[in-house]
């Protein structure tokens, strides 16, 4: 492995410029893959934040005991799909209406709005199909008036993250294959660049396993150069976007080690598709 | 120790290269090997060395048969042969000695074995003097001698020499061809491709000429009929 290490290490002394395009090239490639990333993570939070607010309102009819309503919010909070049940009396709502309202405050001076149980639902349960079935079990509680839940919306907004979710698929995947060609055709210049070293390592009885270690190791090395430099491009970017653009949020520390892991992956694979290649060619 | 049984081999685009040869080398001797171009010599030696297979037939050398060798047979048989070109084949970037112990390198030789051996067949080659200087500060003779210690450095029982003197004056012609008599003489077998019918005249090794892929001459066999001597 030290004799690796060495080849490597004179590699990227003796060809610095061709290193340097390798690393470049990966980074690059890497960092268009950060970019789409970036915009997939912003979009999927905006969407995440949307489905938040999915809400099942049911409006208690007039004349309801607060215990009626009491016992009612218990069982549809123990209902398996269910994060809360709030109570909402109709103080609390004219209260509620007049601050989210502020400029229509005069209108609700003196009105009745119906008291209600504001129905929250877990993460992954508000999918249109569930938040109907929450919804229809509601409303089958005797003095519930009517129930709301902006079926519409809710199925738009459905629509719209499994768009996002498979064109994300689709093109992340893309963007890894090119990513991967790019950083194989870097990976095969540097092999190419020391094609007559390797047919005179393979004349003097190198074993193909040790004519490739170097080059492995190199690939992972300029993999991980390289994703730490789009990291970096990617940091960069994301932070001129916040200041000029939109507010936006950056990669988990996870992802990060991710994204880094990816790029000596490719490198890797790369090196040894390349070098593979060479291999039975010669 | 060196055997073809019955090979020929053909190429898809440019047709049979090898007819029908069966020979066999020994234990210490010194071949040469002639014949125009494109009559075979070089496609017989890569058999030799297996970097190229037989498309029928078989060779087999030092127990390593072409029908069933493995890459890593092929490695092993190699690390037994030292092979030598006309075109020297040195590493530009890496000194004479780095070149040399390449060879010992690549099989995993420790630094110590490496410095001792190199040293040893630099003095045998003549250049021990020159070990530092790189490639392109040598002459093509003196580059020659370097491959040729590469060549020698894991102690071979052979030296394939595919026109060794092909690019070299008369004087350093000389010098190569006694060199290789010098190794042969230390019990090494030679085989040596060349166009250089003085030096095949003036020295009496076996000699086999080979002309379309098939031998035509073979100076260890009885004359055959419509054969000539080179």
């Amino acid at each position: 492995m030290s004799r690796a290490i060495r080849d490597v290490l004179d590699d990227l002394r003796r060809t610095p410029l061709l290193s340097a395009l390798s690393v470049t090239t990966i980074a690059f490639s890497l960092f268009a893959l950060g970019l789409f990333g970036l915009v997939a993570l912003n979009i999927r939070q905006a969407l995440d934040k949307l489905e938040d607010r999915v809400e099942i309102r049911a409006f208690v009819a007039p004349g309801t005991t607060p215990e009626d309503v009491g016992q009612a919010a218990g069982d549809v909070a123990s209902f398996p799909e269910v994060q809360s049940a709030t109570i909402v009396t109709p103080e609390m709502a004219l209260k509620r209406a007049q601050s989210e309202l502020g400029e229509f405050r005069d209108v609700f001076e003196g009105a009745v709005l119906p008291g209600s149980i504001d129905v929250r639902l877990k993460p992954g349960q508000r999918d249109p199909a569930t938040v109907k079935k929450v919804a229809e079990r509601v409303k089958t509680f005797s003095f519930v008036d009517d129930v709301r839940y902006g079926e519409e919306w809710i199925e738009k907004l459905y629509r719209l993250r499994n768009i996002a979710g498979i064109a994300g698929l689709v093109l992340g995947f893309a963007f890894a294959i090119v990513s991967v060609i790019i950083i194989g055709a870097t990976i095969r210049m540097a092999v190419l660049a020391r094609s007559r070293e390797i047919s005179i390592m393979r004349l003097v009885g190198a074993t193909d396993s040790y004519i490739r270690r170097p080059f492995l190791l190199e690939g992972f090395a300029k993999g991980v150069m390289g994703g730490l430099l789009a990291l970096v491009l990617t940091w960069v970017a994301q932070t001129l976007i916040n200041r000029y653009v939109i507010e936006t949020v950056f990669f988990t520390t996870q992802v990060a080690v991710l994204g880094l892991l990816f790029g000596a992956l490719i490198g890797l694979l790369g090196s040894a598709v390349s070098v593979g290649r060479h291999l039975r060619r010669v | 120790m060196i055997r073809f049984t019955r090979v020929s081999k053909s190429y898809p685009k440019t047709g049979t290269a090898v007819h029908d040869v069966s020979l066999q080398v020994n234990k210490g001797e010194f071949v040469f090997l002639t014949g125009a171009s494109g009559a075979g010599k070089s496609t017989l030696l890569k058999m030799i060395y297996m970097e190229e297979r037989p498309t029928t037939g078989e060779v087999r050398v030092a127990g390593t048969s072409s029908v069933n060798a493995t890459s890593r047979d092929v490695a092993k048989l190699r690390r037994k042969l030292g092979i030598v070109f006309q075109d020297f084949r040195l590493l530009e970037h890496r000194t004479i000695e780095q070149n040399v112990g390449f060879a010992l390198e690549v099989i995993g030789a420790s630094a110590a074995v490496i410095g001792g051996k190199v040293a040893r067949v630099l003095t045998q080659v003549g250049l021990a003097a020159k070990g530092r200087a790189l490639p392109r500060e040598l002459s093509g003779g003196e580059q020659q001698r370097a491959a040729i210690a590469r060549a020698l450095v894991n102690d071979p029982f052979a030296l394939i020499a595919d026109e060794p003197t092909g690019n070299l004056d008369d004087r350093a012609t000389r010098g190569i061809f006694q060199l290789l008599r010098e190794i042969n003489a230390q019990g090494t077998s030679i085989i040596m491709a060349t166009h250089n019918l003085e030096l095949i005249r003036r020295n009496e090794f076996r000699t086999i000429e080979m002309a379309r892929g098939q031998v035509v001459f073979d100076s260890a066999e009885p004359a055959l009929p419509g054969t000539r001597t080179p």
